[in-house]
Parts: structure tokens; sequence; C-alpha cells
């Protein structure tokens, strides 16, 4: 019904698109309304990435071709290269100097950059100190939150993608438990937090369940909808061919709603990183989020900014990562 | 008529059972038998009539073509006997067997020729090679699906992806892997209908040449009277939908193996032509109107 629309908007797409079409199949998609958030980041992630792409491939073709005496294009692209990186750093002057000029007012006690940089130097060159449980360098404290969220990420994966393979597949699963999901979906991560540790009694595992209840519906919601949008010609094949089990499994199934799986798994992560911090607050430990309460506990304002920092760049390379290991699998289309 | 009607027929006299080569001759005789067909879509306001009253019978090693105007339920036919719907009155049968479902012995070229876009062409035809010999070994596999490749002469871009081949190229992988599939019967829905004139010819000079060979009962659906003249035994006319049925069948006594060059100086062909473009022009105009 909806499949065989969809997939002539597949086909014209093209595969270049192929990353962007699962958030635009989230708009429409079963289930309305379904999942705001995978429609707000993944136009803006996939527009910032394409500019990026052409912006590095041009210049390298460039350097084969004898150098042109005038080439007004040419300059055009040089100057346009480096506007792209002059412009951040100018960017990021300007906010450090309003910084500055704010905290150094009198009865702020935020602390400037450059005191920042000063008071907290020891914790930005030495990430790897430890001396005991209770004071160990920042390189330390994101390892054990990642690991956390590695773990409680991979139940999400694994759990997910099945559970949205099964609602996906069956009519009577998808009526029975979307309302339930709808519903689950919306609690915010923290408020888990006291059931998990009653359930738990433990600080770790409860943690671990917080990001798992976190990540886990986008990755349910978008592999369903994958599912659901396999192309009618290719359920054709299968049931022709006779691809069945585990052949229809691999062979059709998972390779069409890959591009959909992953813009799931990449909602999930940004998702997982953003609560860790906020659980590993109440439930203490080693670990950024405890690290950060510790030092506002401590009024060390400076190390609370450079953990911040941290936690940032982490939340971005682990978006990039995902990114990139969709990139290898979600683009295989024709 | 054809060898492999007399064949079985001789074995089986020779044994002196007269009426199991009857049987076996009747049978042969509607390989495909449609009777009585009626196809609806949908309920209430939104039903749809496609098909009316279908009644067909094709031999075995047949080569029929089913032609006629859009929305006619040339495709909702064809469907039928695929097994990938079922009639809503009436009975579809192939080879003395009720049609409840899809199968291997009725392989499909589809229209959009829906490739499987994450498999080389040799994966793809391997698909429905492991699907007919899953008790065989790896590599008797890969030699089947290989030779399938190689028949429709994509040896050199076995390893490709559909996403790298020419719409011509992508579709005679469809046609390997439907005889890859060793199908009682043929199903070709508007196979070259996405194809450019040039393509076009030599894409069914190639479906001829494979044809010739092994005789496979085909039921092809297309828009094209050259094509269906130039591949056909029979060619039937659908009238136009809603409520859709066979409006005439037309032999085409032309002997083979065909030329195009044999065919320009063929009385019956032009005469042919004629008749059908006579039909499809009428009914166009009626449809029009």
């Amino acid at each position: 019904m909806i499949m065989s629309g969809d997939n002539a908007a597949q086909k014209s797409a093209g595969q270049k698109n192929a990353a962007q079409k699962p958030a635009a199949a989230a708009e429409t998609g079963p289930g309305m309304g379904m999942h705001p958030v995978a429609e707000r980041p993944k136009p803006i992630l996939a527009g910032l990435k394409r500019v990026e792409t052409k912006m590095e491939a041009k210049p390298t073709i460039e350097a084969k071709l004898p150098p042109p005496t005038e080439d007004p294009e040419r300059a055009e692209r040089i100057r346009d290269r480096a506007r792209t990186f002059i412009m951040p750093v100018v960017a990021v002057f300007f906010l450090g100097l309003f910084w500055e000029i704010y905290s150094s007012r009198t009865g702020v006690t935020l602390p400037g950059p450059i005191k920042t940089v000063t008071e907290s130097w020891k914790l930005i060159a030495h990430p790897w100190f430890d001396n005991g449980p209770n004071d160990k360098g920042l390189g330390w404290q994101l390892l054990s939150s990642l690991a956390r969220v590695g773990m409680g990420y991979s139940l999400a994966a694994v759990f997910g993608v099945l559970l949205g393979i099964i609602i996906g597949k069956s009519a009577m699963a998808f009526k029975a438990l979307d309302p339930i999901f709808q519903v689950l979906r919306t609690i915010p991560p923290l408020a888990w937090l006291p059931i998990s540790l009653a359930t738990f009694n433990q600080a770790n595992p409860s943690a671990i369940f917080v990001i798992f209840i976190t990540a886990i519906w986008p990755i349910i919601i978008n592999t369903s909808v994958g599912i659901m949008r396999i192309p009618v010609e290719y359920e054709n094949v299968a049931k022709v061919y006779q691809l069945r089990g585990a052949r229809y499994f691999f062979k059709v199934m998972l390779p069409s709603a890959a591009p959909y799986i992953f813009t799931g798994l990449r909602i999930a992560i940004g998702m997982a990183w953003l609560a860790i911090v906020a659980a590993e607050m109440l439930t203490g430990g080693v670990g950024i989020g405890f690290f950060i309460w510790d030092s506002w506990n401590s009024s060390r304002m400076s190390d609370i900014i450079v953990s911040v920092f941290y936690v940032g760049m982490v939340g971005l390379a682990l978006d990039r990562i995902v990114a990139k290991i969709a990139s290898l699998f979600g683009t295989i289309g024709d | 008529m054809f060898e492999t009607v007399k064949q079985p027929s001789a074995v089986a006299q020779a044994q002196g059972d007269a009426a199991v080569a009857a049987a076996l001759a009747e049978r042969e005789a509607k390989f495909v038998d449609i009777s009585g067909v009626h196809k609806l879509f949908g309920s209430g306001k939104k039903r749809y009539h496609a098909l009316a009253g279908v009644d067909l019978r094709i031999a075995k090693g047949e080569f029929v073509s089913i032609i006629g105007h859009s929305g006619c339920g040339k495709s909702t036919l064809l469907n039928l006997v695929a097994g990938l719907s079922l009639p809503t009155t009436g009975s579809v049968a192939v080879n003395g067997k009720e049609v409840t479902a899809p199968g291997l012995d009725r392989a499909v070229v589809f229209q959009s020729h829906s490739l499987l876009p994450w498999l080389t062409v040799l994966e793809n035809v391997l698909v429905a090679v492991d699907s007919v010999h899953p008790d065989k070994d790896k590599q008797f596999r890969m030699d089947e699906a290989r030779k399938y490749v190689e028949m429709v002469h994509l040896g050199p871009h076995a390893h490709k992806r559909p996403g790298q081949l020419s719409g011509g190229m992508k579709q005679r992988v469809g046609i390997a892997r439907a005889f890859a599939a060793d199908p009682q019967v043929l199903l070709l829905d508007e196979p070259f209908g996405a194809l450019d004139a040039l393509t076009r010819g030599s894409m069914q000079d190639e479906l001829t040449g494979i044809w010739e060979k092994n005789r496979k009962t085909v039921m092809m659906i297309t828009h094209d009277v050259d094509e269906a003249v130039f591949l056909s035994d029979r060619i039937i006319l659908m009238s136009n939908g809603p409520a859709a049925t066979i409006a005439k069948i037309v032999e085409v006594p032309i002997p083979r193996p065909r030329t195009r060059e044999a065919l320009l100086e063929d009385s019956h062909y032009l005469a042919i032509r004629k008749e059908l473009l006579h039909y499809l022009i009428g009914t166009g105009l009626h449809a029009a109107a």
C-alpha cells in the first residue's frame, strides 16, 4: 500500500540520499509522530557532511592538473576553504572574549577561559593520573562513563533491533506494543533511575539500565519503520525465489532496513551520552558525571568547565563513529 | 504439435496404457490452466472488478503473449499464475496442480528488474540456485549460477552490483535468475518495457535464442505488438478494464527459428500485425471516448 509509492521515491532519490531517507520516512511513517528526534538532527548533519566532502575532494583532483595560471574558480575555492577553517576560529575567539569580559566583572564566580586553563592545567595536561579510586584523571573518568554507555547501548541495540523487527513484521505485535512504547519513550531518562535502583540495588547496573532504556526507543521505532518499508518488489522476489528464514533475514530484510536501523542507532548514541552524565551525578563512583558533581561540591568551577568540554568532544566523536559505520553499511543501494 | 508432447505419450503407449497417455496429453495441452477466474480488489465502494471470467489454457512448451492497454489486468493475471495473489473465484493450475502460493516452478521476470541491490550479479542468480539445490555443495551451486550468468553474456560483470549495470544488463540478470530456478513456466511481466528500442531488440533476440534451446512454457506480458509477434506462438488480446477478459486469441503460424529479416518477408507477419494494431487502436479510441 504505502510500499509502492515510497519505493518509487526511494529510486529517484538514489543512493546519495539514502542517509536522509529514514528521516523523511519518519515524518510520514505509520505510528505518526513517533520520533520527533529522528527528524531534527538528520538533515542538519547530512547537510554539513556534504559540504565538507566537497571541500576535501576537489583540491585533490586539482592537484593532479598542471597549475593554471589564472583560474578564478580555483582561487575562489581556496578562499572558500580558508573561510571554513578561519571562520570557526574567529567565532571561538569572540566567544572566549565575551566570556573573559563577562567573568572579569565583579561578583561573577564563573572563571574566565584563561583562569580555567591555568587553574585546571593539571587536569588538562595529565588525563591518565591515578591516585586511588577517588582521584583519577579525566581520561579514566571518561573511560568508565564510556564503558557504562557501551554496555547499555549495546544491550539497547540488540534488543531494540529485535523488538523493532518483531513489531515491524507482525501487525498484531505492533498493535499490542506500540501504545506501550509511545508512553514509555516519553519518560525522561532520570525518572527511571529510582525504579532501576530499587530493582538492582546497585549503582552501576542502575546507570547502565538508564542508558539502555534511553537508547532503546529510537532504535525500536526506526527499525520497525525500516522493516515495514521493505519494498514490495523485494518481498515478491523473496516469495517467488523462496527466500525464507535466515536467508530472507540476511539477504532481504536486514540490508533493506539497514539505513533506517543505523539512523536509529545514531540518534540513540547521542541520547545515551546525554543521559550518562545525569545518571552518574546521582549514582556516584568513577565517571565523568560524578566527577562534575564532585567538582561542583568542592567549588572547582574550572574543572567543571574542562570536563564539560571533554563531554562534548566525546559526544561528537561517538556520533561520528556511528555515522561512519552507518555509511559503510547504509549506502549499498542502487 | 510439439516434440515434448509426443515423447511422453509414446512412452506411455508402449506400456499399453492408453488412458494414462491420454491423461498425460491432456495435462500437457493445458499445462497452465486458468478457468473461470474473477479477481476483485478491495471491498465496498472501493471494490474494483479487475478480471471477469478469464479462461485460458497454455500447452507445455508454448510461448504465449498477453497484450492489451494499460490497466487491463494483464499483470493481475500474471500474478495469479505466479501465486503472488489468488483468484477471487475460479482456479489457476499449473501442471495439474492448483496454484496457492508462489513457487520455483513459476519463475517471474519482473518489470522493474527487482534485483537485490546489495548483492552482486552472481549472488542475485545464486539466490535462485540456492533455493533449487539446497542440498548440493557450494562449488556446484557457484558453477550453476555462473552458467546462467554466462548464458546471458554477463560473465565479465559477474561481480558487479546492479547499480553499476545498464538497464538492459539488469534485465538480463533478471532473466538469468528466472532460468536458474529451472521453472516449468516462465512468467515475463513486460520484461523489456523500460528499455530503449535498440536494447529491446537485442534482448528479444537473446530471449528467443535461449528459448529455442530449452523450450520452456512462457507467458509474457507486453505492450509491444512487434515483440509479441516475433516471440509468440499465440497472442492473447485483453479487453479494457474494469472487468477485463480475453477479447481475442491470435495464432502466430510463423515457422521457427525466426529472424527479423525473414519476418518482414512473411505474409502472416504483416496480417497479424495489422490485426493486432487494428484491435488495439480500436479499443484505445473506445477507451478514450
